[in-house]
């Protein structure tokens, strides 16, 4: 499948199943938009000369009054070439791998562990109802989480770097828990030969000089929840007496970060339909002194007066094109600032194994609730018919992990001619499970988005490219 | 070439060989939690 699109002044043409981006002039652009609407990808391929005389005329006969004919005969030469390469017009051959990533053993390599089903604060949105998940106020024990460690390098085969994500509600309202389970991480690892990588998310609401260098010394990735502008996080971001969070909390996350050196983490927002104007909200956090940035849509029932509708989306379409534009020209001035959704590795990317088999939801990544039961993911925390098991017992209901592993971007109808299924994977299967018809379905808005946002990151790599 | 600019060295097919070991992060312990972004993540087999 090839897809071709404008963006800042770029002629974009993606062949999307060999994952070949190429930038093209206005010639090329129109000549391949010409074959590929003349003949179907089944034809180019099954013609042993794509330079032949008829395909060379009927793009001529369409081209000539626009361009020069030695220009369109150029075009369909290099064309030609590419395709030759398998970067153009490649069809899909990857079919073939379906049997074999249906069947696949999987490992457990990534937990999140829910050590406080409790909030201090009251996000509007939160999808956690203040950290309760549809359940009870609870705090996971140091037992708990241990026997969620246990399990993990015992599900995790030879799998060496272990991901273990201290969640809530808000992580730090356990804090002496978080510190005993990284340290009975630790302590494992040489025994077992494996690594692992700690990672946090944070209101920031209990940040201190203590907290922040054991997370700077212990995590590998650390999540700060803001939502931009003070106004904005203000508004869905209270402490539960109804005070904004904004003023208590921005020093301390600017205290973490400036005694963070070079390691990751990210200042991670939530726009709504009260801010569809968010473009402003990341250059907040990049003017407070943040240089990793993420800023996610809401994702919530339409009954709620700040969800993200359909009619939305045109204003959400033009604010992503003036953050990319934005950070293009902080990055000549210097200040340039990374943002999670506009990171994209062309070069270095994932494999094809790990694009065709998604996010790895209930079957590499599983949630842990304080409690010790094991669900899907996060997302899926408190929804009986997706109970898998617990840390004691391990995987009870090891159908649910089936059901999970067969589904892909091959097996949900709406992937199928979408040019962005490889850098999304299918999308969220809980967004799907929620907002669509199920885990082979998609959520629309979501993946609308997500387009944008694939076609906006590959443009700012084009744009970087030719600069440099 | 004239009228061509490839960006990308590799293509997927190539990665078949090497690819599979699941070392890479997973992606929803990075920054997301609501949304599923596979492509931005790096691969640890190189």
């Amino acid at each position: 499948m090839v897809y071709q699109y404008k963006s800042n002044g770029y002629n974009i043409v993606l062949d999307v199943d060999s994952g070949a981006v190429h930038l093209v002039d206005d010639t090329a652009f129109d000549v391949i938009a010409v074959i590929s609407w003349l003949y179907d990808e089944e034809e180019i391929n099954a013609s042993t000369d794509l330079e032949k005389k008829s395909l060379k005329e009927e793009v001529l006969d369409e081209l000539s009054d626009t361009y020069d004919e030695k220009d369109i005969l150029d075009a369909i030469s290099e064309v030609k070439t590419l395709w030759e390469e398998g970067k153009l017009f490649t069809e899909d051959s990857y079919t073939e791998l379906i049997p074999q990533i249906k069947e696949r053993k999987t490992v457990v390599k990534a937990l999140c562990l829910h050590i406080a089903h409790d909030c201090n604060l009251a996000c509007k949105y939160c999808f956690a109802e203040e950290g309760e998940y549809h359940g009870r106020r609870a705090l996971m024990s140091s037992e708990v989480g241990k026997k969620a460690i246990d399990f993990l390098i015992a599900n995790s085969g030879n799998r060496h770097n272990l991901e273990v994500d201290f969640f809530g509600g808000e992580p730090l309202m356990n804090f002496d828990v978080v510190k005993e389970i990284v340290a009975y991480g630790r302590s494992l690892e040489d025994k077992y030969n494996k690594h692992f990588r700690f990672t946090i998310t944070t209101n920031g609401v209990l940040l201190n000089d203590e907290i922040d260098d054991f997370i700077n010394k212990e995590m590998d990735n650390v999540v700060l929840s803001l939502d931009g502008r003070k106004e904005i996080n203000d508004k869905m971001r209270p402490f539960r007496n109804g005070q904004g969070s904004f003023d208590y909390i921005v020093p301390k996350f600017q205290n973490l970060i400036k005694k963070r050196g070079d390691k990751k983490y990210y200042v991670r927002g939530t726009f709504t339909r009260n801010n569809l104007d968010f473009a402003n909200d990341v250059v907040t956090f990049a003017d407070l002194g943040f240089d990793q940035l993420s800023m996610e849509p809401v994702v919530t029932d339409l009954e709620n007066d700040y969800s993200i509708r359909e009619e939305d989306l045109p204003k959400i379409f033009d604010e992503y094109d003036r953050l990319s534009e934005i950070m293009l020209e902080r990055e000549k001035e210097g200040k340039g600032f990374t943002f999670f959704h506009y990171m994209i590795d062309l070069n270095g990317g994932p494999c094809v194994s790990k694009r065709l088999s998604g996010c790895g939801s209930a079957t590499e990544y599983l949630a842990v609730t304080p409690w010790g039961d094991l669900y899907p993911c996060h997302q899926f925390v408190g929804e009986d018919d997706y109970l898998m098991g617990n840390v004691e017992e391990g995987i009870t209901h090891p159908e649910i992990a089936d059901k999970f592993r067969s589904c892909n971007v091959f097996t949900k109808p709406k992937c199928n001619d979408c040019f962005a299924k490889f850098y999304c994977s299918g999308g969220c299967a809980a967004n799907a499970h929620q907002y669509g018809e199920g885990l082979n379905d998609c959520y629309d808005i979501g993946c609308q988005m997500e387009r944008k946002r694939v076609e906006n990151a590959i443009m700012m790599k084009i744009a970087k490219t030719v600069e440099e | 070439m004239k009228h061509v600019k490839t960006i990308t060295k590799d293509t997927y097919k190539n990665t078949v060989k090497k690819g599979g070991c699941g070392e890479c992060q997973t992606s929803c312990q990075s920054a997301c939690k609501t949304s599923c972004t596979v492509g931005n993540q790096t691969c640890e087999n190189k």
